[in-house]
């Protein structure tokens, strides 16, 4: 680690206050990606600005048919929820349980790695990203690997999952990491069905043609013979882009399977 | 005898106590008056010319005491870290151990060696200062491939094709006839894959220099700290024996990578004298991914000829074993005296010709990794047996038991040097079968096949050779150790007990194990045993812990001590009684004769000795301590059945282990509770190096597995159940009747894993490990 400024943040104006004043800041959430990096010397920021003691940040509401979840929610407490069972049950598959006790959906989301699980959750939800400045639709936060809409020194303060009528999320797990090789949240929505796909590529993303199928047929066998273009998909130690082609049906046929039993 | 703490008893574990309080002293918890820092510089180059290194940026950060360069070892003196075990080529030279400095000079060789350290006020400025050493690399092409590093760009002047060495084992015309008369030959190319072993405390040393003394005190996470302290003095040349002191406190597993001697101990004991102030150092866990000698990586084909009802008539074996960039400590004796004189495994072959091509690559050095050769040898056997059942169309136990050697035939000559004492390997087998429910298994495979699975079974009958031995016999193959074990029993005033032993506990349970055995032989409490272990200071010259050795080698060295001391008790007591000293009888705690009604208990006589008013003093010294070295007349050869049952889903490529059966033979057994918890590690280490565990280097040498991110280790949930159960023919030629159990598990299991996988897909091979991805592979490319 090298030596750093940790700035304990106590409003959001003051959060964004102290990372415009700075010449190289970044924001901790639960630090379950930043802290590495930085024991690793990976990072070398001049200043830590510490999200954890911001009022109502990691609050968790449910009202007008969405759930509303603080940026500083932790896992542990997104998987303790019930209103969305797949939500909370993909929070209860992230890393292992000092994870889940420590990291948040914001910080995740705003890291945007292409194996964390929360994409998926976003995409194939439907939710709505909230930020210190503004609103982003799910559909426009990914935008690439670890890239994702927010501008700089942008901060989430909380993310809106629509109740779906059903959804289940099926994730295939990389065996040291825990990470999603291929994760897969499918929802039967109030706008229709949606696929949201993690871990197979660059970044999450819909797979619009499973959900055309589903949208005729929530049935697993409507998604055979649906190719699965993998020519773009991650390729590396753990699992070739055909595999996670291969996985991306198996873990969506998974999840329909568990939506409609 | 106390049936809740002797012998048999399966005791609760007097260390673990304060281990699982956070009680325990481990290296890193040590601390001493002005000590200082350090953070090794490490190459990032696989293979690389070191043109020259800079240190004065690094002298200049802040806290920065002193940066030290390998020529500076070099010009003090300090010699290259040594291979302790020369084997010998087949044409009677002797093999080639290239130069080994603790810190690189000219070259560098793999990723992770040091070639500078940083001493400094904080472990902050020593990494500041690490990262500040400039050097200057001319990169070389990297050797990193097994099997094709002979033919490769030469690491080493003096050994060429990379070679170490070229060995063999068994006749060979004998093995070649057996060949040409086969009914049926089976070949089988297989490979081990590289583990990289992760006890949970990383190596770390302390070294201290005491000016007015002269002498050293170095505190390190060894199996074996007498090992370290002869290495570092005969052939280091750190300081002279007598002036140097190892203590290997509480030590948070080993599995072997702890047995070796490393650079980084060498250079903070030598440079606190150069510096003037202890120095401490404790790698993080990518240290530990790069720098500790990581096991196994074979490359090898085994053919076996057979009759056509399945007799086994010749087995031979050709391996490439990669030693990494050098040789470390004890490396190479594992793919060689540890492997080779195993491919007899439980079978009555009659010729074996074993081959070994050990090979230098820029990778990490490879040495001992629980079980040592001994998984490597199993794992060729076991999968080159079953493969030969499936392709005659034999189960695979009945071709087993046609081969296995039979009761009756004990001690038996094997082609490949071992005399096996004893065994019952069809017993072990027929319980085995019967814990698997073997019967039951058409009607879950049926159940497996009507779910979309794929389901299969797999064996193995492992042995192994535990409690290296005798001293005599290793030395003549080239050990440069003997293998004895010593111990020390020192009775106290009041008849309590403490053992000084050379074995080293790093998770084993010794001071539970032996002192049961202390106080079942002596009759006292177990609570009034303190069993002392891994300091040079306090202990006779030992050889530690690995080997599984210790219970044989190292208990049995505390059995004949107690031996003397009940002797000696028995001279005290006849002058009490007024007796002579064959008149005594010692037994429950007592000391008793004929003549007299009045037994005396052992705590009285142990007064009786530090109180010495009873004997006449010219006949008998005062005192009750006694000690002694044990050299076993042979190894002991633990064996068992193992049986593994996996249900694979074609779709995702998962294997799951559904049932796995262990049935060991170790012996007697002192705590039960303890060799089964041995056993489940085990289990766990040989599961997760079929399923999970791979140590992989790219193409330049870069380890592309250097973290828990990628590297998988075993976890609970990727474990089945055990069922676990034991056979016993006492080993018939130590005191104890015991063989060792701390590897057996990594050793017979991985065969057994892949057989099942193998026969559930329906293929001659999967390489391990056979993760998901590679299980789906294979059943793509069969589809």
């Amino acid at each position: 680690m090298y030596t750093f400024n940790f700035r304990r943040a106590s409003s959001l104006e003051d959060a964004q206050q102290i990372h415009q004043s700075s010449s190289d800041a970044v924001y901790v959430a639960g630090g379950m990606t930043l802290i590495p990096s930085l024991k690793l010397r990976l990072a070398n920021p001049d200043d830590v600005v510490d999200l954890s003691q911001i009022d109502g940040l990691g609050a968790i509401s449910s009202a007008d048919g969405a759930v509303s979840v603080g940026a500083m929610a932790r896992h542990c407490e997104v998987a303790a929820t019930t209103d969305i069972p797949a939500l909370a049950a993909l929070a209860n598959r992230i890393g292992d349980g000092q994870v889940r006790n420590r990291g948040t959906i914001g910080g995740s989301l705003a890291n945007n790695d292409p194996a964390a699980d929360y994409p998926a959750a976003v995409l194939g939800l439907g939710a709505t990203i909230h930020t210190n400045s503004r609103t982003i639709a799910g559909d426009d936060f990914f935008v690439d690997l670890f890239e994702t809409a927010l501008g700089d020194g942008e901060i989430i303060t909380r993310v809106d999952f629509p109740i779906p009528k059903r959804a289940a999320y099926a994730k295939f797990a990389n065996q040291a990491s825990k990470y999603a090789v291929v994760g897969v949240m499918v929802a039967e929505t109030d706008s229709g069905v949606r696929v949201g796909v993690t871990g197979a590529g660059a970044c999450a993303f819909r797979l619009t043609s499973f959900e055309d199928a589903l949208s005729a047929n929530m049935s697993a066998s409507a998604l055979d013979g649906i190719d699965v273009d993998s020519s773009d998909f991650n390729s590396d130690l753990h699992a070739s882009a055909a595999y996670r082609g291969s996985l991306v049906t198996v873990m969506a046929k998974q999840a329909v399977e568990q939506l409609t039993a | 005898m106390n049936a809740e703490t002797g012998i048999g008893a399966s005791v609760l574990r007097k260390e673990d106590a304060r281990f699982i309080t956070g009680k325990g002293q481990y290296t890193d918890d040590i601390s001493v008056f002005g000590q200082t820092h350090c953070v090794f510089v490490r190459s990032p180059h696989a293979r690389a010319k070191i043109n020259s290194i800079n240190t004065d940026a690094a002298m200049a950060v802040d806290g920065v005491i002193r940066v030290f360069t390998g020529s500076e070892l070099v010009e003090d003196g300090i010699g290259d870290l040594p291979c302790g075990w020369v084997v010998t080529s087949k044409d009677g030279s002797p093999m080639i151990a290239p130069p080994h400095p603790p810190i690189a000079t000219a070259v560098v060789n793999y990723v992770g060696e040091p070639y500078a350290f940083v001493v400094a006020e904080t472990l902050q400025a020593a990494r500041d200062g690490a990262e500040a050493v400039e050097a200057d690399f001319e990169i070389l092409e990297a050797v990193v491939e097994t099997a094709t590093a002979s033919s490769s760009a030469q690491i080493h002047e003096n050994a060429p094709n990379n070679q170490a060495y070229d060995w063999e084992l068994g006749d060979k015309e004998a093995t070649d006839a057996a060949f040409a008369n086969a009914d049926h030959v089976t070949t089988l190319d297989i490979t081990n894959n590289r583990l990289i072993p992760n006890a949970i405390e990383p190596r770390a040393a302390l070294g201290s220099f005491d000016a007015a003394s002269s002498t050293y005190t170095l505190y390190t996470t060894s199996q074996n700290p007498h090992v370290e302290r002869v290495v570092l003095a005969l052939f280091v040349n750190v300081a002279p024996e007598a002036n140097l002191r190892v203590i290997s406190p509480d030590v948070g597993g080993g599995f072997g990578s702890k047995i070796f001697v490393y650079a980084e101990e060498t250079a903070v004991i030598w440079a606190s004298a150069k510096v003037g102030r202890p120095i401490k150092w404790r790698a993080d866990r990518t240290e530990s991914f790069l720098a500790d000698a990581h096991g196994r990586d074979h490359v090898t084909k085994a053919e076996l000829a057979l009759s056509s009802d399945g007799e086994m008539l010749g087995l031979r074996v050709k391996t490439i074993a990669n030693m990494g960039a050098y040789l470390s400590t004890f490396s190479s004796s594992v793919p060689t005296y540890l492997y080779g004189t195993l491919m007899a495994g439980q079978y009555k072959t009659p010729a074996i010709y074993v081959e070994t091509q050990a090979v230098f690559t820029n990778t990490a050095p490879v040495d001992a990794y629980r079980g040592a050769g001994r998984p490597e040898a199993t794992y060729v056997v076991e999968r080159v047996v079953e493969t030969a059942a499936r392709e005659l169309n034999m189960d695979p136990v009945e071709l087993r038991r046609k081969n296995f050697i039979p009761p009756d035939a004990f001690p038996y000559q094997t082609p490949v040097a071992l005399e096996y004492d004893t065994g019952n390997y069809g017993a072990s087998m027929s319980m085995a079968l019967d814990l698997a429910d073997s019967d039951g298994y058409a009607a879950r495979k049926a159940t497996s096949e009507a779910n979309g699975k794929l389901r299969g079974r797999g064996y193995s009958c492992y042995i192994e050779a535990c409690g290296i031995a005798p001293s005599q016999l290793v030395i003549s193959l080239g050990a440069g150790v003997g293998l004895f074990e010593s111990a020390e029993v020192r009775v106290d005033v009041s008849g309590s007990v403490t053992v000084m032993t050379g074995s080293h506990s790093h998770g084993q349970g010794h001071e539970t194990t032996f002192a049961q055995l202390v106080s079942d032989r002596l009759g006292i409490p177990f609570e009034s045993v303190n069993v002392i272990h891994g300091d040079t200071g306090r202990s006779d010259y030992g050889l530690g812990t690995y080997g599984s050795r210790s219970i044989a080698v190292g208990g049995s060295a505390i059995d004949r001590a107690l031996d003397k001391i009940i002797a000696k008790g028995k001279k005290i007591a006849a002058h009490m009684f007024e007796t002579t000293d064959d008149q005594v009888e010692f037994a429950e705690g007592q000391f008793s004769y004929a003549g007299s009604n009045e037994p005396k208990p052992f705590a009285e006589i142990a007064g009786a000795a530090y109180i010495p008013a009873v004997y006449p003093l010219d006949e008998l010294e005062p005192g009750l301590s006694e000690k002694a070295f044990y050299d076993p007349q042979n190894f002991t050869y633990p064996a068992g059945s193992y049986v593994c049952e996996v249900e694979i889903d074609p779709s995702t490529g998962v294997t799951e282990i559904q049932k796995f059966v262990a049935v060991d033979d170790f012996g007697n057994v002192i705590n039960p509770m303890i060799v089964e918890g041995q056993v489940h590690g085990g289990l766990a280490q040989g599961i997760g190096q079929a399923l999970l565990e791979h140590g992989i280097y790219d193409a330049d040498g870069n380890l592309s597995t250097g973290s828990y991110m990628d590297y998988a280790m075993p976890r609970a949930a990727d474990l089945p159940d055990f069922e676990v159960d034991m056979t016993s023919t006492p080993c018939t030629h130590n005191p104890l009747g015991v063989k060792g159990c701390g590897e057996a598990g990594a050793i017979g299991s991985p065969a057994a894993v892949m057989n099942a996988i193998t026969d559930a897909l329906g293929v001659k091979d999967v390489p391990m490990p056979a993760t998901p991805h590679t299980v789906w592979e294979t059943i793509q490319q069969g589809a």
